[in-house]
């Protein structure tokens, strides 16, 4: 199970040796030939490589909705790979939080609700969602949306909701795969301003791009080739732990 | 996620194609309602044969003669005048009113050149009236001196009165039947008939004057026999049946020479027609239920598709399986309930209505069944698309455009 309290020392993310292989014999794919990583509390990791290398798959695999052939991942310390498929639903609820490149907003259904979606599945009452799904969209600069539903919104403003409601829940980490992949420029810079303020108060990012000037925005840049990690750099120094904030709670 | 929420996101969801659940409902308000109404129907029906038959009067035993081949000799045994006494004695049979012997002939009848054939020219007792369910609508009955007394006056059903005379006041009119005048002394009321014969089409005469100048001192064709009471009726059977055997010296109970036929064997006979008669208006409606059930199948396996997207975000969002499957269980179940509750109302309202002739009479225990059956079939049939939609993995769902 999931301990509730969790030692400060686990890494956030600590990826060992993992190899994930799709399709067998002469026909399979290695999208992922044994990739170690480890993220710690607090960083900004951006992960780049061109499309084929393998960056999708990790993205996958980080957010528990793929599970790796080889090697093990653990989560704030506890090894996911093999949990249960209800146990995976918890850890994606809890300790997940995910900005996709094509929104993925609930269609129909406004942006507040959309907030409001992964408290339902944690359980939170009616008042208390509310409260943090608004709170959430105030930190994004939504709050005047809140009753919009998504086709009522701009590019940018749906990935900003997609972001709210990645970081409701409180997770230990919000993975980004190619969040400004389908926006405009001032969007773009929208939405990584908001992600920078999230890390700078002390959320953990994982942050998938092919775009250099994205991938400028954090710590720790990681280039994939082929299913292995080629390039492994730092672009900033880790924020001291005292940094650590819960800023929606 | 508790159930509240679930039938809140269940009812958006119906709510967000308003056509396609629309016409899901359809479906299933048909067959419900055809459930309800055509059970009601079937009802109806019932109880308007039951009411035919009470009206007939269930209380009646007819008598009749069957000549049985016993061994080797062919014994005919007649029913006689003789009998009535013993079938009226109090202490051997204490559920029998009345004993109404019975000549029947058809006949020609004539008033001043208009001539008709009465199909039925019955020679009895007034009794017979009553026990008949007879009524007098204008003029008199004749009495039991009448009968005694061998008076040639007769009764005659309406459909004989207007064949015979027409506009003319029938009361006190003499009319020729077979060489022998008969005065009209009344007129009786309308009668329902069930069988191919018009039982308006009558004519009604004390016993002896029938006997005397129409058909002889023969044997009698039937007996009608009047129980105290509806309920008394099998009483009285068992009774006259020992009466009979007892005075036709029958040995052989098992091969009675007469026959003791019962309103309400066929009360009960005309019952089980009509229950089969619903049974099968049931079974029918129930195939329609079962075609809107499929509906709600097929509507669930085309939401479930085009949500699939939908469905790994909430998965990924960290939805448990049982969420999911709950989400569309609920969805499935509230198109149906929706539809159920529509359908007790159109079948309530159909029910107002006089259909092919027979009022409907809603069974209230059809009402719930169909609500609980339409409860259960979108549980049931909306089983498969929820289970297949939980059953979805995140990433692959993610992946469907």
């Amino acid at each position: 199970m999931i301990p509730e309290e969790l030692p400060e020392n686990h890494p956030v993310l600590d990826v060992r040796d993992v190899v994930k292989t799709y399709g067998a014999g002469e026909t399979a794919v290695h999208a992922l030939r044994g990739v170690s990583l480890t993220v710690q509390r607090g960083d900004y990791v951006a992960v780049m490589g061109a499309s084929g290398s393998g960056k999708s798959t990790l993205m996958n695999i980080l957010g528990c909705l793929d599970i790796p052939s080889a090697g093990r991942y653990l989560l704030d310390g506890v090894d996911v790979s093999r949990l249960t498929d209800r146990q995976l639903a918890l850890v994606r609820n809890r300790r997940i939080g995910f900005v996709f490149q094509s929104f993925n907003l609930i269609p129909r259904t406004t942006a507040l609700a959309n907030v409001e979606l992964p408290l339902a599945y944690a359980g939170l009452k009616g008042a208390e969602r509310r409260r943090r799904a608004r709170a959430a969209l105030a930190l994004v600069g939504l709050a005047d949306r809140a009753h919009h539903e998504p086709n009522k919104l701009s590019g940018g403003q749906q990935q900003r909701v997609a972001v709210a409601r990645a970081l409701v829940t409180a997770p230990a980490l919000v993975l980004a795969d190619e969040p400004t992949g389908n926006l405009d420029t001032q969007s773009t810079a929208d939405v990584l301003s908001v992600l920078d303020r999230l890390n700078r108060s002390g959320r953990t990012i994982v942050l998938i791009t092919h775009e250099p000037d994205v991938a400028e925005h954090a710590r720790r840049l990681i280039r994939l080739v082929d299913g292995r990690i080629v390039q492994d750099v730092r672009q900033a120094p880790l924020p001291a732990p005292r940094h650590l904030v819960e800023t929606v709670s | 996620m508790n159930l509240f929420e679930t039938v809140r996101f269940a009812v958006r969801g119906v709510a967000a194609n308003k056509l396609r659940s629309g016409l899901t409902v359809l479906g299933m308000l048909i067959g419900v309602a055809a459930v309800i109404l055509l059970v009601a129907v079937g009802n109806g029906s019932a109880k308007q044969v039951q009411d035919r038959i009470a009206r007939l009067g269930s209380s009646t035993l007819t008598i009749s003669s069957g000549g049985r081949t016993t061994g080797n000799t062919t014994q005919n045994f007649s029913l006689t005048e003789a009998l009535v006494p013993a079938l009226q004695d109090k202490t051997m049979a204490p559920h029998v009113t009345t004993v109404s012997p019975v000549v029947t002939t058809s006949q020609d009848t004539a008033f001043e050149g208009t001539s008709h054939t009465v199909g039925q020219f019955i020679g009895t007792y007034p009794s017979y009236l009553s026990a008949e369910n007879y009524t007098v609508a204008k003029g008199a009955a004749f009495s039991q001196q009448d009968n005694t007394d061998g008076r040639k006056v007769v009764l005659i059903g309406s459909t004989t009165a207007d064949d015979l005379f027409g506009d003319v006041d029938p009361i006190d009119q003499q009319i020729t039947v077979n060489g022998t005048l008969f005065t009209v002394i009344g007129v009786l009321g309308n009668k329902d008939g069930t069988g191919f014969t018009d039982p308006n089409d009558v004519a009604i005469a004390p016993l002896t004057s029938v006997e005397q100048s129409l058909t002889g001192y023969g044997p009698l064709q039937q007996l009608i026999v009047q129980a105290t009471s509806s309920n008394d009726v099998d009483a009285a059977q068992n009774e006259v049946t020992a009466v009979l055997n007892d005075k036709l010296h029958v040995t052989n109970t098992a091969n009675e020479p007469f026959r003791v036929l019962n309103a309400a064997q066929l009360l009960s006979t005309q019952a089980d027609t009509a229950k089969t008669f619903t049974v099968l208006l049931g079974t029918v409606a129930g195939i329609s239920l079962l075609v809107g059930g499929i509906g709600i199948t097929n509507i669930m396996m085309v939401t479930v598709t085009e949500r699939t997207r939908e469905i790994g975000i909430r998965k990924a969002l960290g939805a448990p399986r049982r969420t999911v499957l709950a989400q569309f269980l609920v969805e499935a179940t509230v198109l149906s309930v929706i539809g159920g509750l529509l359908g007790v109302i159109a079948a309530l309202i159909g029910s107002q209505f006089t259909i092919v002739g027979v009022k409907p009479v809603v069974v209230p225990a059809s009402i719930i069944l169909a609500v609980g059956v339409s409860v259960v079939i979108g549980l049931f049939f909306g089983s498969y698309p929820a289970s297949r939609a939980a059953a979805l993995r995140p990433i692959e769902a993610l992946r469907y455009e």
